[in-house]
């Protein structure tokens, strides 16, 4: 009688979690652009080294420079945002729960949300002037879209056992909406929210290029334009926290707004 | 509160078109205080029939009505389903009150009347848990629960333990009956179980297949209250036999769809 072992035939499948090496890469790609900013291969009006951006971003936040650019693209890109998602919101769970706002809504969403929104942009400062309202406008709008969308998609998703079960304890129309459908639509709606993000993020930017004496776009085309490479980079990376941190924002949000969620 | 179903039939729109017939003619009178228990063959439109009861469909012919006196601050009737059905973003407390909320009852009397429907499915201590925290049999309390804090004159339960374990629904079993002794409601009770129907109703009601009508009505004559001994009295076995004899073709040929 021979014996036959048996092997662990899954055990390539098992992931381990490489905290270190996370780490390390991050630190590494700085590492390397540091190193390569030192020798000088590329003049620093191409490439700035990571501590010259830091030390330049610390003279910018001491002086207020940074926090005036900040507070004006964070009003813009908050009062877009929360215009656009509250209306996303709104449409979705009408196109959605009503026969009458899915006939309505449909086409229109259809015909509309291919447009990509910075080609709106000179239209909306055509209607709205160069101010603020433009801005708001073309974020609001870009928001808007995946907010409609992924509440529809939510909306579609609610359960029609659970509807049942609230018709068959006295829930009417309203009841029905609010206590099933916008509570299933949920998930999807803070999917819509970091999508949503991503797009505002951009067409912030975008819309600060145009006619604005402030904000983090500004701020980057400008320096730009003056060959300013290391002020221009402190910019870019302004928006990539601010892009990590709504993200961040937004995740933690969602796991207080919906305790529910298994795991 | 007595239930009347009068010469109730319902067709559904088919997929390809054609008409589909659920129900054809059903007359059934369910008795105040009556425990009685809806079985046949899977397809055979015992879950139509209870959500006509419900008023969550409205039937294509006859007419339903509910007669006796309803007592301020309860409702007709409350569902309790298959699938729990019980709302994942509520808690076991707010799931409970669902339908005290719907019907205007203040927040105070509300949380008094879930307490009491809490203690009495057994799930004291587990008020704030959430509905994927709770195993199967737990979630069918919560079940239960939801349904009797509205107080219903009409308790309709369609196969309420189909989806748990055999060891977990015989437990269940045994609670509903402590539960029905104690408040005494008209119970409409859907089931594919033969055993179950005849340990718990005081009447089998059995339907045909597609498109179902009553077969028969079988008086259950086994004392109140049952017990799980009661299983091997004559009387259980030749109702369990009785009505087996009457479904076995019916399930033989829904089998072959």
């Amino acid at each position: 009688m021979t014996r036959i072992p048996v092997a662990h035939r899954a055990a390539f499948l098992a992931r381990r979690e490489h905290r270190a090496l996370r780490v390390a890469a991050l630190l590494g790609l700085l590492a390397a652009w540091e190193a390569v900013a030192r020798i000088g291969w590329v003049p620093v009006l191409f490439l700035p080294s990571p501590l010259g951006v830091l030390g330049e971003g610390w003279d910018m936040l001491r002086s207020g420079e940074l926090a005036g650019h900040v507070a004006a693209s964070l009003w813009r890109l908050l009062l877009g945002f929360a215009v656009g998602a509250a209306l996303g919101v709104g449409v979705g769970i009408a196109v959605g729960f009503f026969a009458v706002g899915e006939a309505v809504g449909t086409p229109l969403i259809a015909a509309t949300f291919p447009i990509p929104k910075i080609a709106l942009l000179p239209l909306l400062i055509l209607w709205l002037g160069l101010g603020e309202p433009s801005k708001v406008a073309v974020i609001a709008l870009g928001v808007f879209f995946p907010m409609a969308i992924n509440t529809f998609t939510g909306v579609r998703q609610a359960d029609p056992l659970l509807v049942r079960a609230a018709v068959a304890f006295g829930a009417r129309r309203w009841s029905v909406i609010r206590k099933v459908v916008l509570p299933s639509a949920l998930p999807m709606i803070f999917a819509g929210l970091r999508l949503g993000a991503g797009t505002a993020l951009l067409l912030l930017v975008a819309a600060e290029m145009i006619a604005v004496e402030s904000g983090i776009g500004f701020l980057v085309l400008h320096a730009g334009n003056l060959m300013q490479t290391t002020k221009l980079m402190v910019g870019i990376v302004v928006l990539s926290l601010l892009g990590v941190l709504s993200h961040w924002g937004l995740g933690r949000l969602e796991r207080l707004a919906l305790p529910w969620r298994a795991s | 509160m007595r239930v009347v179903v009068d010469g109730v039939t319902k067709t559904y729109a088919g997929r390809d078109g054609q008409p589909l017939r659920a129900l054809a003619g059903i007359d059934l009178v369910v008795e105040s205080e009556e425990f009685v228990a809806v079985l046949g063959p899977s397809g055979c439109g015992k879950s139509t029939l209870l959500s006509l009861i419900a008023g969550l469909l409205a039937p294509t012919g006859g007419a339903i009505w509910l007669e006796g006196d309803l007592a301020r601050g309860r409702t007709p009737t409350a569902m309790v389903f298959q699938e729990f059905a019980l709302f994942p973003w509520r808690t076991v407390q707010t799931n409970v009150e669902f339908g005290l909320e719907e019907a205007g009852v203040p927040a105070a009397e509300r949380a008094r009347r879930a307490a009491r429907c809490i203690a009495l499915t057994g799930l004291d201590g587990f008020e704030t848990r959430y509905p994927h925290q709770l195993s199967g049999g737990m979630r069918q309390r919560v079940g239960i629960a939801r349904a009797l804090a509205v107080e219903p004159a009409v308790l309709l339960m369609d196969e309420p333990f189909s989806a748990l374990d055999a060891q977990t629904r015989q437990l269940m079993q045994e609670e509903l009956l402590g539960i029905w002794e104690r408040t005494r409601q008209t119970i409409v009770y859907v089931t594919h179980n033969i055993h179950e129907a005849v340990y718990m109703a005081d009447r089998v009601v059995v339907l045909s297949r597609r498109p179902g009508r009553v077969l028969a009505e079988v008086k259950i004559e086994l004392e109140r209250p049952r017990a799980e001994r009661m299983m091997g009295e004559a009387s259980f076995l030749t109702a369990v036999e009785r009505i087996w004899s009457l479904i076995r073709d019916q399930a033989a040929e829904a089998l072959r769809e």
